[in-house]
């Protein structure tokens, strides 16, 4: 079973990962079909698993108090562009080209 | 032509008052310098943790309750996944498979035909309550082509309150949020000034033919007030009866709500239908909560949160507010209504009761009428009275005592408006607006006038 043009079109939009070619493609493709193992084991009436841990793990409560922040200086460090004290960003989220227009393996397919 | 039937859903997300923010400790405050409020793991850096804030979990209990929602006792959290630049980890922390509460209901009141006296009930089923993150804030400069990103609101808990669609007006939406927006402040879980945007409202809005199935629905956002809600919900519903009745189809589309024309607009920078590949929060385990029965014998109490315990220290709601007073003083139940929608009026009305020997019936004339009347047209709050309770009350014995007539009390009142701190008692004697009580002195008055006037008697007295 192949994963169409349109389902890896759909993915790299949703996770911005890039393809890039058919090694790319069937890696994925490969990774599907190990994780579809998982259907041969009969899960009926079986609740789904969130943790290995299972009840032993408790989930740790902190008291409602201020401990962190104030350190615009070192988070800015990070930004390469910034303006006062504030991220820059583009305005907008810059769409992924369309399929047509990418210099991927995609566009080829 | 078929009648259409309007159907309304809300998506409420209120601030939750905390110190701390939901998963991080760092502090929730509005307005302070941009990027100050925020920890390296509300800025996503690598091999930060989430840890959650135990102040949230009982905010979110509380209105649970509130609400008449079963409290799950065991919860869970999900990544829900989008781009945007305020949002620095590519997910938000939400509840999406099991949220805390589900299944509740919140009754509010209509004024029919905008007459006070003419109150319907009405009740609108809650889905469901889950805590979620807020996200940073996007300051859009669109003279440079950029957005300054301010994380300082990033990671403030958020308990997102879903309506069904029980609702089919704008007027029905603004009073149901206006309820909620009341418990809210009475539980102290959210203080949802909707102006400093703790309380953002959504709404869902689609319109059918009676026994059709319902329409294709559309989402507005960008809703700044409860009056501009019933606006934009009402645009909504004719624009989209419009669009039908001239053959046109609805786009299940998210819309923004223009407050300067008055119209919901397509919002851009929506890319079709959103795919947010839900998936477990790997690092946090389901949340557990107890109750008496359930309650752990060898847990540490800090870690422990008791559903019962928290039950029984709910504040009194809203509507128990209002029928105790309608209970204790006698009045109409409209007037409680009024007094518990403007904030601090319902204190200040039991304040001057305290004080007054005059009958709570008739104090609240002079409270709804006189005090907030002068109030509205000032644009005070009741917390910026120039005149106090104690004034007030004051004055309302001078009246009771007949020291006054009724007309000279409303003269004084406007004299305290002045806030020039004269009592009432100072300002009758001043103006010598005393009742006069000694029967002698009332017999020279009229005498005086007669003497003065008697051509007049003696037409009066031939008749």
């Amino acid at each position: 079973q192949k994963v169409s043009v349109e389902v890896l079109d759909h993915l790299e939009h949703l996770a911005l990962v890039d393809f890039r070619d058919s090694e790319g493609v069937e890696r994925l493709q490969k990774a599907i079909q190990f994780a579809d193992q998982l259907h041969e084991v009969n899960t009926d009436g079986v609740e789904p698993m969130d943790s290995v841990l299972e009840d032993r793990w408790c989930l740790y409560l902190r008291e409602d108090d201020v401990t962190e922040g104030n350190c615009t200086k070192e988070l800015l460090e990070n930004a390469r562009e910034k303006v006062e004290e504030y991220f820059v960003a583009p305005p907008g989220n810059i769409p992924l080209p369309k399929l047509e227009e990418r210099d991927t393996f995609l566009q080829g397919s | 032509l078929a009648p259409w039937i309007p159907v309304v859903g809300l998506e409420i997300h209120a601030q939750i008052s905390s110190n701390s923010k939901l998963f991080s400790g760092s502090q929730v405050q509005f307005a302070a310098p941009p990027n100050s409020l925020v920890s390296f793991f509300d800025a996503s850096l690598p091999g930060t943790l989430p840890v959650l804030n135990r102040r949230c979990v009982e905010a979110a209990v509380m209105t649970g309750l509130a609400l008449n929602c079963s409290i799950n006792k065991k919860s869970l959290f999900d990544r829900k996944h989008y781009f945007y630049a305020d949002l620095p980890a590519g997910y938000q922390i939400t509840q999406q498979r099991v949220p805390i509460a589900v299944n509740g209901s919140l009754s509010y009141t209509l004024c029919i035909d905008n007459k006070m006296s003419q109150m319907v009930t009405k009740t609108v089923r809650i889905k469901q309550i889950q805590l979620e993150q807020d996200s940073g804030k996007s300051l859009h400069d669109d003279s440079r082509c950029q957005t300054l990103v301010d994380l300082n609101r990033a990671g403030v808990g958020l308990m997102e309150v879903v309506m069904e669609p029980d609702m089919c007006c704008g007027e029905e939406a603004a009073a149901a949020v206006r309820e909620l927006q009341l418990i809210l402040q009475t539980l102290g879980s959210s203080q949802a000034v909707m102006a400093e945007g703790q309380l953002r409202v959504d709404a869902n809005v689609s319109v059918h033919h009676p026994g059709e199935p319902y329409g294709v629905r559309t989402e507005v956002k960008n809703i700044n007030s409860i009056r501009f809600l019933a606006k934009a919900v009402d645009y909504e519903i004719r624009r989209q009866i419009e669009e039908l009745e001239n053959g046109g189809t609805i786009l299940n589309e998210t819309r923004a709500f223009d407050s300067k024309l008055g119209c919901t607009v397509p919002m851009r920078d929506k890319e079709g239908k959103q795919d947010y590949r839900f998936m477990p929060e790997p690092n946090l385990p389901p949340l557990i909560l107890y109750d008496a029965k359930s309650l752990p014998a060898n847990m540490n109490h800090q870690q422990v949160i008791n559903i019962d315990w928290i039950h029984e220290r709910l504040p009194d709601l809203p509507s128990v507010k209002r029928e105790k007073l309608v209970e204790q003083y006698g009045i109409l139940p409209e007037h409680s209504f009024t007094l518990l929608n403007e904030d601090g009026l319902a204190e200040f009305f039991e304040s001057v009761v305290k004080q007054t020997q005059m009958k709570p019936k008739k104090v609240i004339g002079w409270i709804l009428n006189d005090l907030l009347s002068y109030l509205k047209q000032h644009s005070l709050t009741v917390k910026e009275s120039p005149v106090s309770s104690f004034l007030l009350a004051d004055l309302l014995n001078l009246l009771e005592k007949k020291e006054i007539s009724s007309t000279v009390a409303k003269r004084v009142l406007a004299e305290l408006w002045k806030g020039e701190g004269k009592t009432p008692l100072e300002i009758v004697k001043e103006q010598k607006l005393e009742l006069l009580q000694d029967q002698k002195e009332l017999e020279q008055i009229c005498q005086a006038v007669i003497d003065g006037q008697e051509n007049e008697v003696i037409m009066m007295v031939l008749g």
